[in-house]
C-alpha cells in the first residue's frame, strides 16, 4: 500500500508546465535573423525612390547587366545541374579509391576566397606550356575567346555555383533508397537504365533545388567575375558588378537601386523554381 | 536449376565460404536459418547483386558468375520490396516487358494476366503510395515474374504479413509453384511457411548448408 500512495493520478497532482517559454526562446532567436534580413530591406528601400529607382532601371547600360546577369546565370545554373547530376550520383553511389579526394576537390571553390578562385582562372587561361596558351588557342583556332568576354562570367559563376549544386545532388542521392535501382537492375537494367528511369525521376525535387542554388549562388557571383572578366560596361558588367562600379563613382544611389532589382530577381526565380518543384512532385 | 559451388562471399566485416548446394529445376526450396546468418547475402549473389569472392554459380548449367544482374534473367522479391516511388502498379508490370521491347499487345496481355492471377486488377492504375503490405508484396512479386523468369529468389516474401494476408500469399505462391514452372527459392526462418510450401529444404547453420 505504501507504494501506492506514491503513484501520481493526473486528479491528485496537475503537472503545470507550459510550453509557453520554448517557443519564446526559440521563436525569440529564431526571429532575430528574420528581423536583422527584412531591416536591410527597409532601409535600402528607405534609401531610395521609385522614381529614381526607375530611372536607374532605364538606364541602357543597366539593362545591359540586367539581361547579361539573367542569361549568364541561367547557363551556369543549367551546366552546373548537368555536371552535378552525374557527380553527385558518382560520388553518393560508388565506393571507389581516391572517393574522399574528390570529395574535398568538389569543395575547393566553395571554401577557396572568391578572388583567388577568379585569379585562378585567369591564370590557367593564360598559363604559357611548352609555348601553348590555353586562352590564345580558344582565341585563333576556336574562334571563342574567353578572358574579359562573357564566357569568363558565365565559367567564373559555374566554378563556384556547381560546387553547391553538386553538394545539393550528393545528398539528394544519399537520400534515395539505391535498392530500387538494384532490383531494376534484376528486372534487366544496365546501370546506366537504372539511373534514367529509376533514379533520376525520384531525384526531380533534388535537382530543381540544385538549380535554384546554383542560379542563386551565380547571381551572386562577383569577385572571379570582376578578376577574371573584368567590368567592362555592356560587355561582361553583371548586376553584381554594377553595384560595385556605382559605389565606385559614388553613385549610391543607383548602387541601392540596383541591389534592390537583384532582390527582387532573386525572390522571382526562387518563387518560380519553387512552384516548378511543387508542380512536378505533386 | 540453380547450382551453387563452392561459393565464397565476402560483405564487409561478414564472410561466407564454400557454400554449395543444388536446386533441381522446377523445385520450390526453402532456405531456412537464423537471422544475421548469410541467407539475404546468398540470394543476391545468386541475382548477381553481390560479388562472390571465389567458387561458381550455375544457372540451367550456365556459368553466370560473373554475369551482371541485368543477363541473369533472375527474378528477385527483396525482403524491403524496393517497389519504383515513381511508377504505378501497371507500371511495375510492365516494367520488365519493356525493357525487353516486347510489343504493346504482349505487354498488355502479360499484364492483365498477372493481375488477374495476384488479383490486384482493381489496383493497377494506383500509385504505390499507400497499398498495404499484402498489396505491395503482390505487386513486387508480379514485377519479378513478369518476364517469365526460370528462377524466382523471395526473400522473407511473408514475415511482415498478418496472419489472414499471408496465409492468402502461400495459396498465391502455391499457385504459382504449379502454374509458372519456375525454380523458386524462398528465404524464410518461420517452419511454418516451409512446411506449408517448400519441395527440399536447405538449412544455413554456422556458416553451412545442409540439404535436408
Amino acid at each position: 500500500m505504501s507504494n501506492a500512495s506514491k503513484i501520481h493520478s493526473p486528479s491528485n497532482i496537475r503537472l503545470r508546465r507550459s510550453d509557453l517559454p520554448f517557443f519564446l526562446v526559440m521563436g525569440g532567436i529564431s526571429s532575430s535573423f528574420i528581423l536583422l534580413i527584412i531591416l536591410l530591406l527597409a532601409a535600402d528601400l528607405m534609401f531610395t525612390s521609385f522614381a529614381e529607382f526607375k530611372a536607374v532601371l532605364l538606364k541602357p547600360e543597366i539593362q545591359a547587366a540586367f539581361r547579361l546577369t539573367i542569361l549568364s546565370c541561367s547557363i551556369a545554373a543549367i551546366l552546373s545541374i548537368w555536371v552535378a547530376t552525374p557527380l553527385g550520383y558518382l560520388l553518393s553511389r560508388y565506393q571507389f579509391h581516391g572517393r574522399m579526394l574528390l570529395d574535398t576537390i568538389v569543395d575547393i571553390p566553395i571554401v577557396l576566397p572568391p578572388l583567388v578562385l577568379g585569379l585562378s582562372l585567369l591564370i590557367l587561361f593564360h598559363l604559357p606550356i611548352g609555348g601553348w596558351e590555353l586562352e590564345a588557342w580558344l582565341r585563333d583556332s576556336v574562334g571563342f575567346p574567353v578572358t574579359y568576354r562573357w564566357p569568363a562570367v558565365v565559367l567564373a559563376q559555374f566554378s563556384v555555383a556547381c560546387a553547391f549544386a553538386v553538394r545539393t545532388m550528393r545528398v539528394t542521392f544519399d537520400q534515395i533508397d539505391p535498392r530500387a535501382e538494384e532490383v531494376a537492375r534484376t528486372l534487366g537494367c544496365t546501370r546506366g537504365q537504372a539511373f534514367i528511369q529509376i533514379a533520376l525521376p525520384q531525384a526531380w525535387r533534388g535537382m530543381i533545388a540544385a538549380t535554384t542554388i546554383a542560379w542563386a549562388r551565380a547571381l551572386g557571383e562577383f569577385g572571379p567575375i570582376l578578376v577574371f572578366a573584368g567590368a567592362t560596361r555592356m560587355r561582361t558588367e553583371v548586376l553584381s558588378t554594377t553595384v560595385f562600379l556605382e559605389l565606385s563613382i559614388g553613385q549610391l544611389n543607383a548602387a541601392v537601386a540596383v541591389s534592390l532589382l537583384m532582390v527582387a530577381l532573386a525572390v522571382v526565380v526562387l518563387l518560380l523554381l519553387r512552384a516548378l518543384g511543387t508542380g512536378l512532385t505533386s | 536449376m540453380i547450382e551453387l559451388a563452392n561459393v565464397s562471399i565476402r560483405a564487409g566485416d561478414f564472410q561466407l565460404s564454400d557454400v554449395s548446394f543444388s536446386i533441381e529445376t522446377g523445385r520450390y526450396a526453402v532456405l531456412m536459418g537464423r537471422t544475421g546468418r548469410g541467407k539475404t547475402t546468398v540470394l543476391e549473389a545468386i541475382c548477381g547483386l553481390r560479388k562472390v569472392t571465389n567458387g561458381q554459380i550455375l544457372v540451367h548449367d550456365t556459368d553466370v558468375t560473373d554475369w551482371s544482374p541485368a543477363d541473369r534473367e533472375i527474378g528477385y522479391v527483396p525482403q524491403d520490396l524496393a517497389l519504383f516511388p515513381t511508377l504505378s502498379v501497371l507500371q511495375h508490370l510492365q516494367f520488365a516487358l519493356r525493357l525487353r521491347d516486347q510489343s504493346k499487345t504482349d505487354i498488355q496481355n502479360r499484364t492483365d494476366e498477372l493481375a488477374e492471377v495476384l488479383g490486384i486488377q482493381h489496383l493497377l492504375e494506383r500509385s504505390i503510395v499507400g497499398l498495404s503490405g499484402g498489396e505491395r508484396q503482390r505487386v513486387a512479386l508480379g514485377r519479378a515474374l513478369s518476364f517469365r523468369p526460370s528462377v524466382l529468389l523471395l526473400d522473407e516474401p511473408l514475415s511482415a504479413l498478418d496472419e489472414s494476408t499471408r496465409e492468402e500469399m502461400q495459396d498465391l505462391l502455391r499457385e504459382i509453384k504449379q502454374t509458372a514452372n519456375v525454380t523458386i527459392l524462398h528465404v524464410t526462418h518461420s517452419t511454418e511457411e516451409a512446411d506449408a510450401l517448400a519441395d527440399c529444404r536447405i538449412e544455413l547453420d554456422n556458416g553451412k548448408f545442409r540439404m535436408l
